[in-house]
């Protein structure tokens, strides 16, 4: 129970653990805990930061829809407009086209209907000669009568 | 009976005794206590080895158990020392973690049955009565080795930290002023004195009366042989022991950690004592 050398061997094995321990654990292990903090503090930095690029991101694309949206529509009236538009103008130009035929076929009748009324002219200039001849019964110089038609044809 | 008397105090004594190699003859003081020192260091080669084996495969990804177990303590420890010590120290962590594992091993040498080791000292080197005891913070060279060299390094702190004339300063003007130097030097000789004995004598005290208790347990069947078991008491008192040995060693589990545990808590206290350089 007495003191003895054993406590000096003591003390030397007590600094001599409490290097080791200095150089070889206490570093390595707790520089292992800080790295693994370290690390862990950075992921949930990075997932924060990308839960808030994903947010923005979403935000963006809302944005672009809503956009894209509002174009389509606009489109879409645009498009509706012009239709109307269009059909006006082909209203409009079958009506003068339909006119113009109109008017068309109203001058052909007319031209035909002086036709007509020229080569019943002529007949009855001829019929009317013809029963002159009969009525007369006797022979006309034809000659000196053409000249005489000619003039009543223009006078009809 | 009084055979088996004095078998019992033959056996106590016989715990109680180290296994000492005379350096010098006649000499009280140039002896070594072989066992003591052979198990402080075994526990320090089982502490060093365990956790440089671990710090060697240390990852700061995914630790194993035993990574984890290991950085569970180191955490726990530099928690206690972050809180009470206040400045920036390479020394400090590493002193308290190895004091507080140490010490622990230490005292945990004596949850292995009192004469296990012993008796397999004696077959192995067939030397029937030889001494050994297997706890070596039972031991009071090795408890005051240890506080003796924490007590060192408090006065290297304070040198350091506050100068030589700091110190002398503190010392002669600390409790009471500059008027009543004489007070203030006897105060702090006690109070600088008193820490390493009380450290030691703390530590000592405890695991020492642990010991004798598990010895007391133990004395219930000494000198028996099966025919002793076989009797109604002889089967009363191992039964006895059993008991007894159980519920004191699981006492005695909160014991040796508390213990480990108090040393490693003073000896931070101190170094933040001895590094403070504003009196308060």
């Amino acid at each position: 129970m007495n003191i003895n050398f054993t406590m000096i061997i003591q003390i030397i094995v007590f600094f001599g653990v409490i290097l080791f321990t200095m150089k070889y654990i206490w570093p390595v292990i707790l520089g292992a805990i800080e790295e693994r903090e370290k690390q862990i503090a950075d992921g949930l930095a990075a997932s924060d930061k990308a839960a808030k690029a994903l947010a923005e991101a979403e935000a963006g694309a809302t944005k672009l829809l809503k956009e894209a949206r509002e174009q389509a529509s606009q489109i879409r009236d645009q498009a509706h407009q012009q239709a109307i538009k269009i059909k006006d103008q082909a209203k409009s130009e079958a009506l003068a086209e339909k006119e113009r035929q109109l008017e068309a076929a109203r001058a052909e009748i007319e031209l035909e209907a002086a036709r007509a009324k020229d080569a019943l002219r002529k007949q009855v200039s001829t019929l009317a000669l013809a029963g002159t001849e009969k009525l007369l019964n006797r022979e006309v110089d034809e000659k000196a009568h053409a000249d005489l038609l000619e003039e009543l044809v223009k006078e009809i | 009976m009084a055979e088996q008397a004095s078998g019992i105090g033959e056996y106590i004594h016989h715990h109680l005794q180290n296994n000492q190699l005379q350096l010098v003859d006649g000499s009280s003081f140039w002896v070594i206590n072989l066992d003591s020192l052979f198990y402080t260091l075994l526990t320090a080669v089982v502490f060093l080895g365990l956790f440089t084996y671990v710090a060697k495969r240390a990852t700061s990804g995914v630790p194993g158990k035993l990574q984890n177990f290991v950085e569970m303590v180191v955490n726990f420890v530099n928690e206690q020392v972050k809180d009470t010590y206040h400045g920036k120290s390479k020394l400090i962590g590493p002193l308290a973690l190895s004091i507080f594992v140490w010490i622990f091993l230490m005292n945990f040498m004596d949850l292995i049955p009192v004469d296990f080791l012993p008796w397999l000292g004696q077959k192995v080197s067939g030397d029937e009565g030889m001494h050994m005891r297997v706890v070596p913070s039972t031991d009071l060279n090795i408890t005051f080795g240890l506080s003796l060299g924490v007590i060192l390094l408090v006065f290297y702190y304070s040198f350091k930290m506050k100068g030589v004339k700091g110190y002398a300063k503190e010392l002669l003007t600390h409790p009471f002023g500059p008027k009543l130097f004489p007070a203030n030097l006897l105060l702090n000789i006690v109070e600088t004195v008193a820490k390493p004995i009380s450290l030691s004598l703390r530590l000592f005290g405890n695991l020492y009366a642990g010991e004798l208790i598990f010895i007391l347990i133990a004395v219930f069947t000494v000198g028996y042989t099966l025919e002793h078991f076989l009797t109604p008491g002889g089967f009363a008192m191992t039964v006895g022991q059993l008991v007894l040995g159980l519920i004191w060693a699981i006492f005695h589990i909160l014991i040796i950690l508390l213990q480990a545990f108090i040393f490693m808590m003073l000896t931070i206290v101190y170094l933040s004592m001895a590094s403070e350089t504003e009196s308060h």
